[in-house]
């Protein structure tokens, strides 16, 4: 007798659960279109994840490679030799209005229209603001210290050694220094400016540029995530303007166009944390 | 969202806001740490330099972590909904192991490589083992 009650509510779940997939249900409790956002996120976390890897193979397989803390160390405002800290004032941005999403997100399940708008409007202000800091960054590379996507002029010494000249600036004629130094090579009107070393080991070297795929990755990777920002940024205006105007209010299913771009936009910070991670930290 | 009150929910996300602030500042400060900028240079010490690697990376797992399951309330999901979209990541560790071993072997087949271009033409190979010359040991002929 027992065991028919088990077989038969076991049976019961069984009908059930098919029941959920037969049709008419969503099994997985969430809409057609917060599911396939979920999906295109995870599609895109490959890309990402694709991009990524290739820079740690490039890293890899090359001799040296030019330490991040010295090629973003300066801030806006003559800041120089401040190490990492521009950047993490980007991931703050960021992180803030991750967390301003959130709240528009919950305002929306009050159906809290005015709620809603003010809290995108506060996570567009901080997207904007990181595009802007980006901008800062790019410019800075490209128009002060020339890199492109074919020349890196970041270069690591091999070995330890002392300078036999000096190029105005950071350095000057009897520095030394040591294996796993990174340098800048200066490019004064239109010439570049390889400066010469001795090597401890008693040879004559000139600066070498660093390599090119370094440039390259960086260009290419901050950039397309730098590109998913701005998209961001301009669904975040056309659904806030689109709340503003009472649309989703009409709809009445907890402003759920809200939360499918608050999940993209979460995910534009998820990639971050990694970008960060890969670029930057280590 | 259920079961949470509103209140409760909005205390939760500015905490959650302070916690990732607070993981991303000692990132960077062992970051910074790891590559000598706090008085003391741990370069050339492998071992301290693993560490500060493996703690940027649990982290940063850590933070990946709490932006899916808190912000983008994955806790909350069904399960089938959770396990098709984390699933599919495990295939990134074996991407991760194939290319950075990959990453790692271009860069000892450049060293070859030098090493070859430093060699007189008219040396010739002992024997062939698959792709791989096996040469006498020889002397590099400097002029």
């Amino acid at each position: 007798m027992a065991t028919d009650t088990t077989v038969q509510q076991h049976q019961e779940v069984h009908a059930q659960d098919e029941d959920n997939w037969s049709g008419g249900k969503q099994p997985f409790k969430v809409s057609y279109g917060k599911l396939m956002m979920w999906y295109f996120l995870l599609s895109d976390a490959f890309t990402f994840a694709g991009f990524l890897i290739a820079y740690g193979t490039l890293r890899f397989s090359s001799p040296s490679w030019p330490v991040p803390d010295f090629v973003f160390s300066t801030a806006p405002f003559g800041i120089h030799d401040a190490p990492l800290i521009f950047v993490t004032v980007m991931s703050f941005l960021l992180i803030i209005s991750s967390v301003t999403m959130v709240r528009a997100v919950q305002e929306g399940h009050r159906e809290n229209k005015n709620g809603v708008v003010f809290w995108m409007l506060l996570t567009i202000i901080g997207g904007a603001g990181f595009l802007g800091c980006q901008a800062w960054e790019w410019n800075n590379l490209i128009g002060t210290e020339h890199m492109t996507v074919l020349t890196n002029p970041f270069g690591t010494h091999i070995e330890s050694g002392t300078y036999l000249e000096g190029d105005g600036v950071n350095i000057s004629a009897g520095d030394t220094f040591d294996a796993g130094d990174s340098y800048l090579i200066h490019k004064h009107d239109g010439e570049w400016h390889q400066l010469a070393y001795k090597t401890d080991g008693g040879e004559t070297l000139k600066q070498e540029f660093g390599p090119k795929s370094f440039g390259a990755l960086f260009f290419f990777i901050t950039g397309f995530h730098g590109f998913h920002v701005f998209s961001g940024v301009a669904f975040l205006v056309i659904i806030m303007l689109n709340a503003a105007s009472g649309l989703y209010a009409e709809r009445k299913n907890g402003y759920e166009m809200v939360e499918k771009i608050g999940l993209y936009w979460h995910f534009v910070d998820l990639v971050w944390v990694f970008v960060f991670l890969v670029f930057y930290l280590l | 969202m259920e079961g949470i009150n509103y209140d409760q929910a909005k205390k939760d996300v500015y905490k959650g806001m302070l916690l990732l602030g607070a993981v991303t500042l000692i990132e960077v400060i062992v970051s910074l740490f790891g590559k000598g900028h706090l008085g003391f240079d741990p370069s050339g010490m492998t071992i301290i330099i693993g560490i500060v690697g493996f703690l940027l990376i649990a982290l940063s797992l850590y933070k990946a972590y709490f932006i899916i399951y808190e912000f983008m309330h994955m806790g909350h999901e069904v399960k089938g909904l959770r396990m098709t979209v984390l699933l599919p990541m495990l295939l990134l560790v074996w991407a991760i192991i194939a290319f950075f071993n990959e990453g790692s072997a271009w860069k000892n087949r450049r060293e070859k490589v030098i090493e070859r271009n430093e060699m007189n033409a008219d040396d010739k190979p002992v024997k062939e083992i698959g792709m791989i010359y096996e040469y006498p040991d020889w002397e590099i002929k400097k002029g």
